[in-house]
């Protein structure tokens, strides 16, 4: 379970912000400028909060009052951020394997084939990210993070650079991986449709506040 | 067509020598120099950044100078390193391997650091989640990624190593053999009489070697562009 309670300055913007998820998918939803991407970092650990704690399963990452700060690279934390951010020098099996390389893990081809398998991407193992369509970079980033095996997987509005149709295209793999993959998933998003698709649990965040949070419903009293 | 003498040959294979190691042994702290220099905030971080760019303007022989002070025979440095690890700059080859590499360090580091800066941080971001701790983010993201410039850099110094002279010629001196590089020997020649057609062949030398460096620089700055696009 991922709890955060959390406030960060930033500029004249305060976000202060706290809730719990439990559900496989928790829905951070909200218009831009929430302050929805500033939380998400925050949990990666690539953003300090001034005051708070975040913690997942009781391990605590963060905690502001004991000095407490868990870098990035230890929290086992996959990312998958809107513009993709693959390695432009690696081929797309070098950038599927990074996180396992990182980690030190011995090779699993099982687990790529059937993460390939779920994505769609084996066909594009020897192209460089410059000659994929945005859709496909998307798939890829995604399977990068899942293959390194993270506890928790955070998604930064994953569709949010794609045309109508590719998104279109990618959401059931969303699906499936939120039925497949038993990786607990935080889903950011201010496109109400996505979210009754894909999320289990709402949690909603306005000027740097969470407003509400529960099931899907709260979506309609927003 | 270009019939080069042996003493001739002696100063060109001695100026390529100097000006090979003056960058190789250069370029792994221009790297780590130009690392910090782009990617961390420190206290007195403007006095570094002034003090590489010094011998770029300061007389060379001043900086030749400074290095006799801190590096001859009884110079701080050069005392302890001679006693200790029997290592000699002063009137030696290795002296205008150092005098160069000095030089050269300006013009080295400021490619490093300007193609560092233009690896997207957001990149180094995604290892980091992806469980790369911060040497490893460098050696698998961000070194690759800012390779041409560090080829880049690395033409460039070793081009500026070949044709020091000042700081090398007030530090090592002009021993024929030894410390006499192209540049000082064109220098000698140009005060012998006679010597005009030797000096006017080392200058044919010294331009094919400029000028294979810039197109060398160049193309690996065209690479970098490439690079960065994923192509």
């Amino acid at each position: 379970m991922l709890r955060v309670d959390v406030q960060k300055q930033l500029g004249d913007f305060l976000l202060s912000a706290a809730f719990e998820s439990q559900g496989r998918v928790t829905g951070l939803f909200g218009a831009s400028g929430a302050g929805k991407t500033s939380l998400v970092n925050m949990i990666a650990g690539l953003l300090r909060p001034d005051r708070g704690t975040i913690s997942i399963d009781g391990d605590t990452l963060d905690d502001t009052a004991k000095g407490v700060h868990v870098p990035a690279y230890r929290r086992h934390i996959g990312y998958v951020f809107q513009d993709a951010r693959l390695f432009p020098h690696l081929n797309v099996l070098q950038n599927l394997d990074y996180g396992r390389r990182m980690n030190s893990l011995p090779d699993d081809p099982a687990q790529r084939k059937r993460v390939t398998e779920l994505l769609d991407i084996g066909h594009l193992l020897n192209r460089r990210p410059g000659k994929l369509s945005g859709g496909e970079r998307q798939r890829v980033a995604l399977g990068r993070a899942l293959l390194s095996k993270p506890r928790l997987l955070l998604l930064d509005e994953p569709l949010g650079s794609l045309d109508e149709g590719r998104r279109a295209e990618i959401l059931p793999y969303l699906v499936r991986l939120r039925d497949e993959a038993r990786i607990p998933m935080v889903y950011v998003s201010h496109d109400a449709a996505e979210m009754r698709q894909l999320a289990t649990q709402i949690v909603m965040l306005r000027k740097g506040s969470v407003t509400s949070s529960g099931g899907v419903r709260v979506l309609a009293t927003d | 067509m270009l019939d080069i003498s042996p003493t001739e040959w002696t100063a060109i294979q001695l100026s390529l020598r100097v000006a090979i190691v003056a960058t190789l042994v250069a370029t792994p702290f221009g790297v780590a120099l130009a690392w910090l220099l782009a990617r961390r905030e420190f206290w007195g971080k403007s006095v570094v950044d002034a003090l590489v760019h010094l011998p770029l303007v300061l007389p060379p022989v001043v900086t030749g100078y400074l290095l006799l002070l801190t590096f001859g025979r009884r110079g701080a440095i050069g005392a302890f390193l001679a006693d200790h690890l029997g290592i000699v700059f002063a009137f030696r080859w290795t002296g205008a391997a150092l005098a160069c590499g000095v030089m050269g360090f300006p013009l080295l580091v400021r490619p490093i650091r300007l193609s560092i800066e233009a690896v997207d941080r957001k990149l180094e971001q995604a290892a980091a989640t992806l469980g790369a701790p911060p040497w490893r983010v460098f050696f698998s993201v961000t070194l690759p990624l800012s390779l041409s410039g560090v080829l880049s850099g690395m033409v460039l110094g070793f081009a500026k190593a070949i044709g020091e002279f000042g700081a090398t010629i007030t530090f090592v001196s002009n021993i024929p053999g030894e410390t006499q590089t192209i540049s000082s020997a064109i220098y000698s020649l140009i005060q012998t009489p006679d010597g005009d057609a030797a000096a006017l062949r080392l200058v044919v030398v010294s331009i094919v070697i400029a000028v294979a460096a810039l197109i060398g620089s160049e193309w690996f700055a065209r690479r970098a562009t490439q690079r960065l696009h994923g192509n």
